[in-house]
């Protein structure tokens, strides 16, 4: 069994690499695709919390009948990757609206480059 | 052995996750990015999350990838498009900024995970199922429990689709629109 450490690591590993590249990059699609990556590691993050959620709660359910317990940690564990579930919705749905944006700005300036849309600073 | 696999797979992903922003051509960067969703994947079968590593691959690596490389095509974009005006202070400051948030991250974690021993010595309760991690529980969660977010979730995506029809809609130019009239 990994470490829970292991993934928390290699989810903010995950997360800066996105961040690096909203940062870095001035293609707007560039940019949706380090937006993705953000939202990925945090999925991450969260699953690997709701794996870990049995060890966890496994030591606060040892005076309730066996039933009880089972629904406790089972819907705690699910919780997260509801959550998950989710957040990869939200992703949809942002790529989505977020392409687009990029396409209407593509007709309205013939370029994806952030820096030729600054219609919008004061 | 599951060690082996989490390195490989934490490997894969880093290195695609770099690709995809240092790439020049948007394809290819969708198709890193493809694999860096693939990996999660595994990694997530890794954890026993066995339903959102399939919904991992149809979601995102089917569909929102699907749509990233429809754009791409739609909008036919020349490899030499961008970079040329890349500021430099910007790029480094960028990577300084991300230098800096990785190390508070991972200092943090380490800092809240100090006395957290991830390997458990307590035995399952006897009589609790072993899987929790179960497309079944899951499902009676999401269906019980988290209803209503569901619910939320539907209409947060009738509403996404509704306003990229309307907004990557070809906008009518106002003679056409007369004669019409």
């Amino acid at each position: 069994m990994v470490p829970l450490g292991y993934f928390i690591v290699l989810s903010s590993v995950l997360f800066s690499i996105g961040v690096w590249g909203v940062l870095r990059s001035r293609n707007a699609i560039i940019i949706f695709m380090g937006i993705e990556l953000m939202l990925n590691a945090v999925n991450l993050a969260l699953i690997a919390f709701s794996s870990n959620m049995r060890q966890i709660l496994t030591r606060f359910v040892q005076g309730v009948s066996p039933s009880e317990a089972a629904d406790i940690i089972g819907s705690a564990m699910a919780s997260g990757q509801v959550l998950v579930f989710l957040v990869m919705t939200v992703a949809a749905a942002e790529a989505a609206v977020g392409l687009a944006i990029i396409i209407s700005i593509y007709r309205l300036k013939d370029s994806v480059n952030v820096d030729d849309v600054n219609i919008m600073k004061w | 052995m599951s060690f082996a696999i989490f390195f490989i797979l934490a490997i894969l992903a880093v290195g695609a996750a770099v690709m995809v922003i240092t790439t020049k051509s948007p394809v290819s960067s969708a198709l890193y990015l493809v694999l860096v969703m693939c990996s999660l994947a595994g990694l997530f079968v890794l954890l026993g999350a066995l339903f959102l590593a399939a919904l991992q691959i149809i979601v995102y690596a089917g569909a929102i990838m699907v749509l990233f490389l429809f754009v791409i095509m739609l909008l036919n974009l020349r490899r030499d498009e961008f970079g040329h005006d890349s500021h430099l202070i910007q790029k480094y400051l960028g990577f300084v900024l991300v230098v800096v948030i990785l190390v508070q991250g991972i200092v943090i974690v380490g800092w809240a995970m100090k006395d957290y021993s991830a390997t458990s010595s307590l035995a399952p309760i006897e009589g609790t199922p072993v899987d929790y991690n179960s497309a079944h529980w899951v499902a009676r969660t999401l269906f019980t429990k988290y209803a209503y977010p569901f619910e939320v979730t539907s209409v947060l995506l009738l509403a996404a689709m509704i306003g990229a029809v309307v907004i990557a809609r070809k906008k009518r130019l106002p003679d056409i629109e007369n004669e019409e009239g």
